[in-house]
């Protein structure tokens, strides 16, 4: 391992939420707040300061670590959490309030594909005006230009201004040119996202390619299969504070189980509480085990139950309840109604409290955590009384020890779902000489 | 052994300390200057896409002040008959002023809203802001001397002949460049903050221009202590000084210029030192 690059003491950054959510003052206040206070406020205005009445949050809070040559280090941690804001302070792009961060080395930042491109401008101009934007001395431009747009694939259209190229050419050229900086420490945030698979899987190549050339990374995603590819080391962020720094599945792990806190069950004492109009209300919600145990972890091969219990406060309407599940990254894997019952579906319903419950097989979900949705309707009219999201989360996980898809394998399996599937293989070649092939029966 | 011990604790080259800053901070011109590929880059833009999908294109950069000139020959030239002193003919006196006073008048009011108009790169790339006022002046350079060759071809027209002065006429360029990147880089700086500021940009040069020898000779002042007095405002000093230096009809108008000079410079070096304080919030608030 080689020298220090980064090391950050104590880094703080303080916003002011007035800054966050207006932008910017009118002179207009500004005045009014002169006339109550003249001198403080022209000093005020003349230096800089913030104003004190407003409101600060810091969107970084004793944030210590180092980093070292070479290294790729992830960067990960929930909306708000400090991930953006952290790269703009080490790109210095904007100030930090407290403490330091310590830099040896040009560093190069990615925070946003196509920064700073003009649509009027040629796909030519643009990479030269791009790249001086992102640092790149214009000789370096003039020796990698070539390969910049061969990276893209839209030589044809070098000389057409980019206003009429389609988003995904647009983005593969912004991505080509910023995939052939050279910094010594690139500081990347979540541009992996770009174009079609077959060029994100280029660009991901890309990714690891740098991290091999021995280039320092830092790199920030939401996506935890590029950092777990990309990344030995990972560091956590939440509220602004480093929660974790080390290996990176572990730090992965430790993000993910901090989504799990008791959510395995949602319940409202009283329907004044609850979610819902005045037509339905939820009063119980829960992920159960076979045994009808509300939990929030479970094996692949074991089966899942959700259970919806909701309050009809009217009667005459014929409820539907129906539950939706995404995993992680937000992909809908199914939706399931209860509309396959005869004696229920379809029927007006009386006032009451009702219970449904949704059986899930085992071996149908691949691990990772999932997320459910709750509503409750009718179809026809379209009406909905409840409507809720992320109600219940529960994971789900392989560990090895029984029929699953994954078997013996212990990376991650790819897909959104894991369903065992029956497969029909043939044991000898199709053109083999010794007449018709025989199945192998499973 | 402990693995830890044989990493190596120290950086191996020089090193980027970031740290809040406080109160007034140095101008870290040697950085600007280290950026000024950029600053070549985002003039090139500015220029580039300046007269995209226009009809005239650049036709504009000369009708403007052309046009201004054909108004006023009409109503200050020959209604109101102002004299512009020696044997100049009115036409080609207003517009030898309005020559610098375009280019004055664009770099003041492209600078003013670049900080603004560029937020997506202030945002999300660092370089010395400074680097994009003083692009959106540098840009208008072009324009600046497509209406000269036309100033010059007019004067070949009257038979008007450049005189020697001409040679420093670069000084007045710079110094019109100065006065314009001076007041450009405080309301950029405070239009990050204040939006008014958008508001305010063309009454304020529309003021300016009646309180600056455009349409008129500064020589209506007959006191000479007064007219000197009238370089504080750095646009006197710099028409004044066009007009000698291409005309070269009245005599070097030294010490108003001068004076100019050293407004010019004020504003510029305390407009740097309010932009580099106010720099360090440029991204949040942008």
């Amino acid at each position: 391992m080689g020298d220090l690059v980064v090391q950050s003491e104590n880094l703080g950054k303080q916003y002011r939420i007035g800054a966050l959510q207006r932008g910017y003052r009118t002179l207009r206040e500004s005045l009014m707040d002169a006339a109550k206070a003249p001198g403080r406020m022209i000093r005020r205005t003349i230096r800089g300061d913030p104003p004190p009445e407003d409101q600060m949050i810091w969107a970084l809070r004793d944030v210590c670590f180092d980093v070292r040559r070479g290294e790729v280090l992830g960067i990960i941690g929930r909306n708000g959490a400090g991930k953006s804001t952290l790269l703009k302070v080490l790109s210095r792009i904007t100030e930090p309030t407290a403490g330091r961060v310590r830099v040896s080395g040009r560093v190069g930042s990615l925070l946003e594909v196509g920064t700073g491109f003009h649509p009027e401008l040629t796909g030519r101009e643009n990479i030269y005006l791009n790249g001086a934007i992102l640092g790149m001395r214009r000789a370096e431009i003039d020796q990698r230009f070539d390969e910049i747009v061969a990276f893209s694939e839209i030589e044809k259209f070098i000389d057409t201004p980019v206003k009429h190229y389609s988003s995904g050419m647009f983005l593969r050229l912004a991505f080509a040119v910023a995939a052939h900086l050279t910094p010594e420490i690139l500081l990347v945030d979540e541009v992996l996202a770009v174009g079609d698979e077959r060029f994100q899987k280029k660009c991901m190549g890309k990714m690891q390619s740098v991290g091999r050339e021995g280039r320092t990374v830092l790199f920030v995603s939401h996506n935890m299969n590029a950092i777990h590819r990309l990344c030995p080391r990972t560091i956590l962020l939440d509220e602004g504070r480093v929660r974790a720094d080390g290996e990176t599945p572990e730090v992965i792990s430790e993000y993910l189980n901090a989504d799990r806190s008791e959510t395995d069950c949602k319940e409202w004492l009283a329907p004044d509480q609850a979610p819902g109009d005045g037509t339905a209300r939820l009063k119980r919600v829960r992920v159960l085990d076979r045994r009808g145990r509300a939990q929030s972890s479970f094996e692949i091969r074991d089966p899942i139950r959700i259970e919806v219990e909701f309050w009809a406060l009217h009667s005459g309407q014929p409820f539907m309840p129906i539950i939706l599940i995404h995993n992680d990254n937000g992909v809908c894997v199914l939706e399931s109604a209860a509309n396959h019952d005869p004696a229920y579906t379809g029927k007006a319903r009386k006032k009451g409290i009702y219970r449904s419950v949704c059986h899930i097989p085992g071996n149908l979900f691949n691990e990772g955590m999932f997320h459910v949705d709750v509503l409750v309707r009718v179809l026809v009219p379209r009406r909905y009384f409840v409507r809720e999201s992320n109600l219940l989360s529960f994971r789900v996980q392989d560990s090895g020890s029984g029929e699953s898809v994954k078997g013996e394998f212990t990376k991650r399996w790819s897909g959104v779902v894991a369903p065992l599937l029956r497969w029909d293989t043939d044991v000898r070649p199709l053109d083999a000489a010794a007449g018709k092939p025989r199945r192998r029966k499973r | 052994m402990n693995k830890e011990e044989t990493l190596p604790s120290a950086f191996a080259g020089p090193v980027t300390d970031i740290l809040p800053s406080k109160g007034w901070v140095s101008l870290r011109l040697r950085e600007v200057w280290e950026f000024r590929e950029l600053l070549y880059f985002l003039t090139w833009r500015d220029i580039k896409v300046r007269y995209k999908q226009t009809v005239l294109g650049a036709a504009w950069a000369i009708l403007q002040p052309l046009l201004t000139m054909v108004v006023f020959s009409l109503f200050f030239g020959q209604l109101a008959g102002i004299q512009p002193g020696g044997d100049v003919p009115y036409p080609i006196f207003s517009y030898a002023g309005l020559v610098p006073w375009t280019f004055f008048v664009y770099g003041l009011s492209q600078s003013s809203n670049s900080l603004v108009g560029n937020a997506s790169l202030i945002k999300k790339v660092f370089f010395p802001r400074l680097v994009v006022p003083i692009a959106s002046v540098l840009s208008g350079v072009v324009d600046f001397a497509l209406a000269f060759l036309v100033l010059l071809g007019m004067m070949l027209a009257f038979g008007v002949t450049p005189t020697i002065n001409i040679l420093w006429l670069p000084l007045f360029l710079l110094l019109a460049f100065t006065t314009a990147l001076g007041v450009g880089l405080w309301l950029s700086a405070l239009n990050v903050e204040y939006r008014d500021i958008r508001y305010m940009v063309p009454f304020l040069t529309q003021f300016w221009m009646f309180i600056s020898p455009v349409a008129y000779p500064s020589s209506l002042i007959e006191n000479d202590l007064l007219r000197t007095l009238y370089g504080l405002n750095p646009m006197v000093g710099v028409l004044d000084g066009f007009r000698w230096a291409i005309l070269g009809a009245t005599e070097a108008p030294g010490p108003m210029v001068a004076v100019s000079a050293v407004v010019a410079a004020v504003l510029l070096v305390s407009g740097m030192f309010y932009f580099r304080r106010m720099e360090r919030n440029f991204a949040d608030v942008v």
